[in-house]
Protein backbone atom coordinates (compact mmCIF):
# COMPACT_ATOMS: atom_id res chain seq x y z
CA UNK A 1 0.00 0.00 0.00
CA UNK A 2 1.67 3.16 -1.17
CA UNK A 3 -1.48 5.23 -1.21
CA UNK A 4 -1.41 5.77 -4.98
CA UNK A 5 -4.80 6.59 -6.43
CA UNK A 6 -6.42 8.06 -9.51
CA UNK A 7 -9.73 9.65 -10.48
CA UNK A 8 -11.00 10.77 -13.88
CA UNK A 9 -14.02 13.02 -14.15
CA UNK A 10 -15.63 14.31 -17.32
CA UNK A 11 -18.07 17.19 -17.21
CA UNK A 12 -19.79 19.37 -19.77
CA UNK A 13 -18.44 22.91 -20.03
CA UNK A 14 -21.32 24.50 -18.15
CA UNK A 15 -20.70 26.98 -15.37
CA UNK A 16 -22.87 24.92 -12.98
CA UNK A 17 -20.17 22.21 -13.16
CA UNK A 18 -17.46 24.51 -11.74
CA UNK A 19 -18.66 23.86 -8.21
CA UNK A 20 -19.04 20.14 -8.87
CA UNK A 21 -15.51 19.80 -10.25
CA UNK A 22 -13.76 21.62 -7.41
CA UNK A 23 -15.72 19.71 -4.76
CA UNK A 24 -14.87 16.37 -6.43
CA UNK A 25 -11.16 17.27 -6.49
CA UNK A 26 -11.35 18.47 -2.87
CA UNK A 27 -12.97 15.17 -1.88
CA UNK A 28 -10.24 13.19 -3.68
CA UNK A 29 -7.64 15.26 -1.81
CA UNK A 30 -9.06 14.36 1.61
CA UNK A 31 -7.23 10.99 1.35
CA UNK A 32 -4.02 12.98 1.80
CA UNK A 33 -5.31 14.49 5.03
CA UNK A 34 -4.90 18.11 3.91
CA UNK A 35 -5.39 21.21 6.03
CA UNK A 36 -8.42 23.43 5.36
CA UNK A 37 -6.04 25.96 3.84
CA UNK A 38 -4.65 23.37 1.40
CA UNK A 39 -8.17 22.31 0.39
CA UNK A 40 -9.13 25.95 -0.21
CA UNK A 41 -5.99 26.47 -2.33
CA UNK A 42 -6.78 23.43 -4.50
CA UNK A 43 -10.43 24.42 -4.90
CA UNK A 44 -9.44 27.89 -6.09
CA UNK A 45 -6.88 26.57 -8.57
CA UNK A 46 -9.31 23.99 -10.02
CA UNK A 47 -12.04 26.61 -10.30
CA UNK A 48 -9.70 28.87 -12.30
CA UNK A 49 -8.73 26.09 -14.71
CA UNK A 50 -12.33 24.98 -15.30
CA UNK A 51 -13.53 28.56 -15.79
CA UNK A 52 -10.82 29.04 -18.44
CA UNK A 53 -12.14 26.00 -20.34
CA UNK A 54 -15.70 27.35 -20.29
CA UNK A 55 -14.99 31.01 -21.02
CA UNK A 56 -11.97 30.78 -23.32
CA UNK A 57 -11.42 27.29 -24.72
CA UNK A 58 -15.01 26.54 -25.65
CA UNK A 59 -16.24 30.17 -25.82
CA UNK A 60 -19.41 29.09 -24.04
CA UNK A 61 -20.17 26.25 -26.46
CA UNK A 62 -20.93 23.00 -24.66
CA UNK A 63 -18.21 20.38 -24.91
CA UNK A 64 -16.37 18.08 -22.55
CA UNK A 65 -13.77 18.96 -19.91
CA UNK A 66 -11.65 16.16 -18.46
CA UNK A 67 -10.37 16.46 -14.92
CA UNK A 68 -7.85 13.90 -13.80
CA UNK A 69 -6.51 13.62 -10.25
CA UNK A 70 -3.56 11.48 -9.29
CA UNK A 71 -2.05 10.86 -5.93
CA UNK A 72 1.48 9.63 -5.56
CA UNK A 73 2.65 9.51 -1.96
CA UNK A 74 1.97 13.04 -0.70
CA UNK A 75 1.84 14.69 -4.08
CA UNK A 76 -1.44 15.56 -5.74
CA UNK A 77 -1.50 16.11 -9.51
CA UNK A 78 -4.56 17.65 -11.14
CA UNK A 79 -4.95 17.74 -14.92
CA UNK A 80 -7.62 19.88 -16.52
CA UNK A 81 -7.98 19.21 -20.21
CA UNK A 82 -10.13 20.67 -22.99
CA UNK A 83 -10.31 20.11 -26.75
CA UNK A 84 -11.09 23.77 -27.40
CA UNK A 85 -9.51 26.59 -29.35
CA UNK A 86 -6.08 26.55 -27.67
CA UNK A 87 -3.89 29.41 -26.50
CA UNK A 88 -1.83 31.34 -29.03
CA UNK A 89 0.80 32.62 -26.62
CA UNK A 90 0.90 30.68 -23.34
CA UNK A 91 3.53 32.91 -21.75
CA UNK A 92 1.44 36.02 -22.40
CA UNK A 93 -1.76 34.29 -21.21
CA UNK A 94 -0.07 33.50 -17.90
CA UNK A 95 0.92 37.12 -17.20
CA UNK A 96 -1.09 38.50 -14.28
CA UNK A 97 -3.89 40.84 -15.43
CA UNK A 98 -3.59 39.75 -19.08
CA UNK A 99 -6.99 38.88 -20.52
CA UNK A 100 -8.50 38.62 -23.97
CA UNK A 101 -11.95 39.34 -22.56
CA UNK A 102 -11.87 42.46 -20.35
CA UNK A 103 -15.42 43.35 -21.43
CA UNK A 104 -16.67 40.13 -19.84
CA UNK A 105 -15.33 41.05 -16.39
CA UNK A 106 -12.41 38.64 -16.69
CA UNK A 107 -9.78 39.76 -14.19
CA UNK A 108 -6.77 38.19 -15.90
CA UNK A 109 -5.80 36.55 -12.62
CA UNK A 110 -6.69 32.93 -13.41
CA UNK A 111 -3.22 31.53 -14.09
CA UNK A 112 -1.70 33.80 -11.41
CA UNK A 113 -4.05 32.23 -8.84
CA UNK A 114 -3.22 28.70 -10.03
CA UNK A 115 0.48 29.48 -9.65
CA UNK A 116 -0.04 31.13 -6.26
CA UNK A 117 -1.95 28.21 -4.80
CA UNK A 118 -0.22 25.19 -6.34
CA UNK A 119 3.46 24.21 -6.25
CA UNK A 120 3.75 23.71 -10.00
CA UNK A 121 1.62 24.71 -12.99
CA UNK A 122 2.34 23.47 -16.51
CA UNK A 123 0.31 24.65 -19.50
CA UNK A 124 0.46 22.81 -22.80
CA UNK A 125 -1.62 24.15 -25.65
CA UNK A 126 -2.06 23.75 -29.39
CA UNK A 127 -4.18 26.10 -31.47
CA UNK A 128 -7.35 24.38 -32.59
CA UNK A 129 -6.59 21.26 -30.56
CA UNK A 130 -6.93 22.24 -26.94
CA UNK A 131 -5.17 22.92 -23.70
CA UNK A 132 -3.97 20.79 -20.81
CA UNK A 133 -3.17 22.39 -17.47
CA UNK A 134 -1.19 20.19 -15.08
CA UNK A 135 -0.99 21.34 -11.48
CA UNK A 136 0.94 19.73 -8.65
CA UNK A 137 0.84 20.26 -4.94
CA UNK A 138 2.53 18.37 -2.12
CA UNK A 139 0.14 18.01 0.78
CA UNK A 140 1.23 18.21 4.38
CA UNK A 141 4.49 20.03 3.89
CA UNK A 142 3.89 22.10 7.03
CA UNK A 143 3.65 18.95 9.15
CA UNK A 144 7.34 18.17 8.51
CA UNK A 145 8.31 20.86 10.95
CA UNK A 146 6.83 18.91 13.81
CA UNK A 147 7.86 15.41 12.77
CA UNK B 1 -31.50 35.08 -7.08
CA UNK B 2 -33.56 38.24 -6.71
CA UNK B 3 -33.43 38.15 -2.91
CA UNK B 4 -29.62 38.41 -3.17
CA UNK B 5 -30.02 42.13 -4.00
CA UNK B 6 -31.49 44.81 -1.76
CA UNK B 7 -31.84 48.53 -2.32
CA UNK B 8 -31.47 50.85 0.63
CA UNK B 9 -31.77 54.49 -0.42
CA UNK B 10 -28.86 55.10 -2.75
CA UNK B 11 -27.09 51.98 -1.56
CA UNK B 12 -27.33 48.64 -3.29
CA UNK B 13 -26.49 45.60 -1.20
CA UNK B 14 -25.51 42.28 -2.78
CA UNK B 15 -25.65 39.25 -0.49
CA UNK B 16 -22.89 37.04 -1.87
CA UNK B 17 -23.59 33.27 -1.51
CA UNK B 18 -21.37 30.59 0.02
CA UNK B 19 -19.31 30.24 -3.15
CA UNK B 20 -18.58 33.17 -5.43
CA UNK B 21 -17.40 31.84 -8.78
CA UNK B 22 -18.00 32.46 -12.49
CA UNK B 23 -21.35 30.67 -12.24
CA UNK B 24 -22.81 33.02 -9.63
CA UNK B 25 -21.09 36.14 -11.02
CA UNK B 26 -22.71 35.56 -14.39
CA UNK B 27 -26.17 35.29 -12.88
CA UNK B 28 -26.04 38.27 -10.55
CA UNK B 29 -24.11 40.77 -12.70
CA UNK B 30 -26.92 41.66 -15.17
CA UNK B 31 -29.28 42.35 -12.26
CA UNK B 32 -26.77 44.56 -10.44
CA UNK B 33 -25.93 46.42 -13.65
CA UNK B 34 -29.61 47.08 -14.34
CA UNK B 35 -29.78 48.95 -11.02
CA UNK B 36 -26.46 50.74 -11.52
CA UNK B 37 -27.48 51.94 -14.99
CA UNK B 38 -30.33 53.93 -13.47
CA UNK B 39 -27.62 56.18 -12.03
CA UNK B 40 -29.09 56.51 -8.54
CA UNK B 41 -26.81 54.14 -6.68
CA UNK B 42 -23.88 55.83 -4.92
CA UNK B 43 -22.57 52.87 -3.00
CA UNK B 44 -22.49 49.20 -3.81
CA UNK B 45 -22.06 46.92 -0.81
CA UNK B 46 -21.01 43.29 -1.22
CA UNK B 47 -21.92 41.40 1.94
CA UNK B 48 -19.64 38.36 2.27
CA UNK B 49 -21.13 37.05 5.57
CA UNK B 50 -21.99 33.66 4.04
CA UNK B 51 -19.01 33.40 1.72
CA UNK B 52 -16.19 30.92 2.21
CA UNK B 53 -15.04 30.58 -1.40
CA UNK B 54 -14.12 33.11 -4.06
CA UNK B 55 -12.01 32.88 -7.21
CA UNK B 56 -10.79 35.37 -9.81
CA UNK B 57 -14.25 35.54 -11.40
CA UNK B 58 -15.39 37.18 -8.16
CA UNK B 59 -12.56 39.68 -8.47
CA UNK B 60 -13.62 40.41 -12.05
CA UNK B 61 -17.22 40.95 -10.99
CA UNK B 62 -16.33 43.37 -8.18
CA UNK B 63 -13.81 45.32 -10.31
CA UNK B 64 -16.25 45.57 -13.22
CA UNK B 65 -18.91 47.12 -10.96
CA UNK B 66 -16.32 49.45 -9.43
CA UNK B 67 -15.49 50.67 -12.94
CA UNK B 68 -19.15 51.42 -13.69
CA UNK B 69 -19.63 53.25 -10.38
CA UNK B 70 -16.46 55.29 -10.71
CA UNK B 71 -18.04 57.25 -13.59
CA UNK B 72 -20.56 58.65 -11.11
CA UNK B 73 -18.03 58.87 -8.25
CA UNK B 74 -19.74 55.98 -6.50
CA UNK B 75 -17.94 53.58 -4.17
CA UNK B 76 -17.74 49.83 -3.63
CA UNK B 77 -17.43 48.21 -0.21
CA UNK B 78 -16.86 44.56 0.70
CA UNK B 79 -18.07 43.73 4.21
CA UNK B 80 -17.90 40.74 6.57
CA UNK B 81 -14.98 39.38 4.60
CA UNK B 82 -13.40 36.24 6.08
CA UNK B 83 -9.66 35.54 6.04
CA UNK B 84 -9.75 33.36 2.94
CA UNK B 85 -11.68 35.92 0.87
CA UNK B 86 -9.40 38.65 2.21
CA UNK B 87 -6.36 36.67 1.02
CA UNK B 88 -7.82 36.44 -2.50
CA UNK B 89 -8.56 40.17 -2.47
CA UNK B 90 -5.04 41.01 -1.33
CA UNK B 91 -3.44 38.71 -3.89
CA UNK B 92 -5.41 40.30 -6.72
CA UNK B 93 -4.64 43.88 -5.70
CA UNK B 94 -8.35 44.73 -5.55
CA UNK B 95 -7.93 46.04 -1.98
CA UNK B 96 -6.37 49.19 -3.46
CA UNK B 97 -9.61 50.04 -5.26
CA UNK B 98 -12.36 49.19 -2.82
CA UNK B 99 -12.99 49.44 0.91
CA UNK B 100 -12.78 46.10 2.70
CA UNK B 101 -14.19 45.55 6.18
CA UNK B 102 -13.74 42.57 8.47
CA UNK B 103 -15.74 44.22 11.25
CA UNK B 104 -18.45 41.93 12.64
CA UNK B 105 -20.87 44.86 12.63
CA UNK B 106 -20.86 47.25 9.73
CA UNK B 107 -22.59 50.61 9.85
CA UNK B 108 -24.57 50.94 6.65
CA UNK B 109 -24.61 54.73 6.94
CA UNK B 110 -22.82 56.14 3.90
CA UNK B 111 -19.29 57.24 4.51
Amino acid sequence: MNGDNKMVLKVESRSCNEGLARIAVAAFTTQLNPTLEEVADIKTAVSEAITNCIVHAYQRETDMITIECRRHQRELTVLVQDKGKGIEDVEQAMQPLFTTKPEQDRSGMGFAFMEAFMDEVLVESKLGEGTTVTMKKTIGRQKDVFE
Amino acid sequence: MEDRIKKRGNQLIVYVPKELDHHFAEQITPQVDRELEKGLIKQLVFDFSETSFMDSSGIGMVMGRKRILSYSKGTVVAIHVNDRVLKIMQLSGIYKHIEISQEPVWNYRMR
